[in-house]
């Protein structure tokens, strides 16, 4: 529901109708979808972030609690982080209690989402099909299956001729670890990822976000334990209240208020082949490596491994992981030898200490921090903004993100899923 | 990546395993305060730049080895022992 607006500045809703007005003009009518902000002197709250977590917050404070003087500040184009450079899977197949609500109403939302905001994302639930290879495997997969069922989340446990039927061209011949079934979750899927900032970002300009680009926060205003602002490069900006959502680049806002975080920052690759006509439906994970792979609506297979595993800033990485990965993907579909790759990247991904996010207050009155996403944040960026937004207007956080604590590495309530400790590249 | 381990000269990063920041010191057992544990364990610096941290040669001599690295371009600055990291003066 729109809240209070210049009626003048909105831009047009998307609809058939204006699509085929578009087309009937040659498309030449299209208006730039948000305004490009310049920043004022003051405002209720600054959103530090334009990826998708701090787009997400700012339009949720706006359509949820009606605070509308916001501003997103980015330091270069929205959509430049990890939210347009991740491999687009969403899914809430996660064990742990403290993990499980909140990813779930993160799907729900995805998928009530386009009609939400007014935009195509391509939300695409093809199912997501994490593969086991082992008995102990296939219990752990069980295990968690029945928890997601607990939680009231979908799972189906496949065996290995279900496995077979679904995805016929993986190798059940002579793998070095064969197929024995896998853990699907027929709702999870992809979708569209920079058209989450987008539509984000239009959303939230509608209702009178402004959203600031090239514009990088050099520091923060801190009087008396309390925020007052923050300096950019584009000059000191004062706010009630700010909101970090800068992903791989937390720990170096958080010196800015002089904090240290559980946080590492890690390179995480990306892979994307020629275009091809469609040859896989869903999302495979291979369990005996570190591969995943999914095809995009253009054609191109999207695919992906660990993370390079030491601290990285350079958003690229090295040769020893495109091997690795490679070779899972041989080994688990043989098929692949035959096509070319066309282009890989590199992201920043802050690697908490359990594996898990951080939702909560600072020590400093008046500075929230979300942070702590490792490689699995963009499914998590409805819920995300929502629950962030919910901490930040309210002053107390969301049900569903209630073990979000940046106290709980020190009181020892972590939610490490997988049981690795506090060393990120395990995660 | 390269590292030029001092013993087995300039070698491929696949041979080498990462632990992260050489900076934190396991503060001194029973003596410990929960709290400095707690950060001993958990907090980190991350910067973005010159970082010092703790790589093991598994597919060499076997050594601990503190490599001087910048976070932003991944270029090696220094490589030492931990005889020579604990004895000062990076190489
Ligand atoms: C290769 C790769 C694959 C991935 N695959 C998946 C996947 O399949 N599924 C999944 O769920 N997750 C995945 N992820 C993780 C996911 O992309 C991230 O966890 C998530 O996007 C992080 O939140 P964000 O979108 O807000 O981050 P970002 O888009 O990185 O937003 C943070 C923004 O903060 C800005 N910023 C930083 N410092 C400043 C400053 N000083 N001033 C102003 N602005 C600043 C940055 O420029 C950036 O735009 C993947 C990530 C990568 C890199
Ligand atoms: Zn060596």
């Amino acid at each position: 529901m729109p809240g209070p607006l210049d009626r003048n500045r909105i831009p047009m809703r998307y609809s058939i109708f204006s699509l085929a007005a578009q087309t009937l003009k040659g498309h030449r009518g299209w208006k730039p979808a948000w305004r490009d902000a310049a920043p004022k002197p003051a405002y209720d709250v600054l959103v530090i972030g334009g990826g998708g977590h701090g787009l997400a917050t700012a339009y949720y404070l706006a359509s949820q609690h009606g605070i509308t003087n916001v501003a997103v500040i980015e330091k270069g184009y929205i959509g430049s982080g990890n939210v347009g450079r991740n491999t687009t899977i969403i899914r809430s197949n996660y064990l742990l209690p403290g993990n499980t609500p909140f990813y779930e109403l993160s799907l729900k939302l995805w998928e009530g989402l386009e009609q939400d905001i007014n935009y195509n994302a391509m939300v695409s639930q093809r199912g997501v099909l994490n593969l086991f290879h082992s008995d102990a495997q296939r219990d752990a997969f069980a295990r968690r299956g029945n928890a997601m069922r607990l939680a009231g989340v979908d799972a189906d446990l496949l065996d290995r001729e279900q496995v077979r039927a679904m995805v016929p061209f993986l190798n059940y011949a002579d793998g070095r670890f064969p197929i024995q079934g896998g853990l699907l979750q027929k709702r999870g899927g992809s979708v569209r990822h920079d058209a989450v900032a987008w539509g984000y970002a239009r959303a939230a300009d509608r209702r009178g976000v402004d959203i600031i680009q090239n514009c990088e926060v050099t520091g923060l205003s801190i009087d008396n334990g309390r925020i007052t602002g923050v300096e950019t490069t584009r000059g000191p900006i004062r706010a009630g209240k700010v909101a970090l959502a800068v992903a791989g680049n937390s720990s170096r806002l958080a010196a800015m208020a002089g904090m240290r975080l559980p946080i590492e920052s890690h390179v995480l690759q990306a892979f994307v082949s020629e275009g091809l006509k469609p040859l896989i439906d869903t999302v495979v994970t291979y369990g005996a490596g570190h591969f995943y792979i999914s095809q995009s609506d253009k054609g191109g297979l999207v695919f992906g491994g660990d993370i390079d595993g030491y601290n990285s800033y350079a958003q690229r990485g090295n040769l020893p992981v495109i091997e690795d990965v490679m070779e899972s993907a041989m080994a688990l579909w043989p098929g692949l030898g035959r096509v070319r790759m066309l282009r890989h990247w590199g992201g920043i991904m802050d690697m908490s200490m359990d594996g898990s996010p951080i939702i909560d207050h600072t020590p400093v009155e008046g500075l929230y921090l979300n942070a702590g996403w490792c490689y699995g944040g963009f499914k998590a960026t409805p819920a995300s903004g929502f629950c962030f937004a919910h901490l930040i207007a309210r002053d107390a956080p969301h049900e569903v993100a209630t073990a979000y604590r940046l106290d709980r590495f020190a009181t020892g309530y972590v939610i490490d899923e997988k049981g690795a400790g506090a060393q990120p590249n395990l995660h | 990546m390269r590292i030029a381990c001092p013993h087995c000269g300039p070698r491929d990063v696949q041979e080498f395993s990462y632990l992260g920041d050489a900076k934190p010191q396991r503060p001194d057992g029973m003596d410990a305060t929960e709290a400095a544990m707690a950060d001993y364990v958990h907090q980190r610096d991350n910067p973005a730049g010159s970082h010092r941290e703790l790589w093991y040669h598994g597919a060499g001599c076997h050594a601990w080895l503190v490599v001087t690295r910048d976070t932003r371009t991944h270029a090696i600055a220094a490589v030492e022992t931990m005889a020579q990291a604990r004895a000062g003066a990076p190489a």
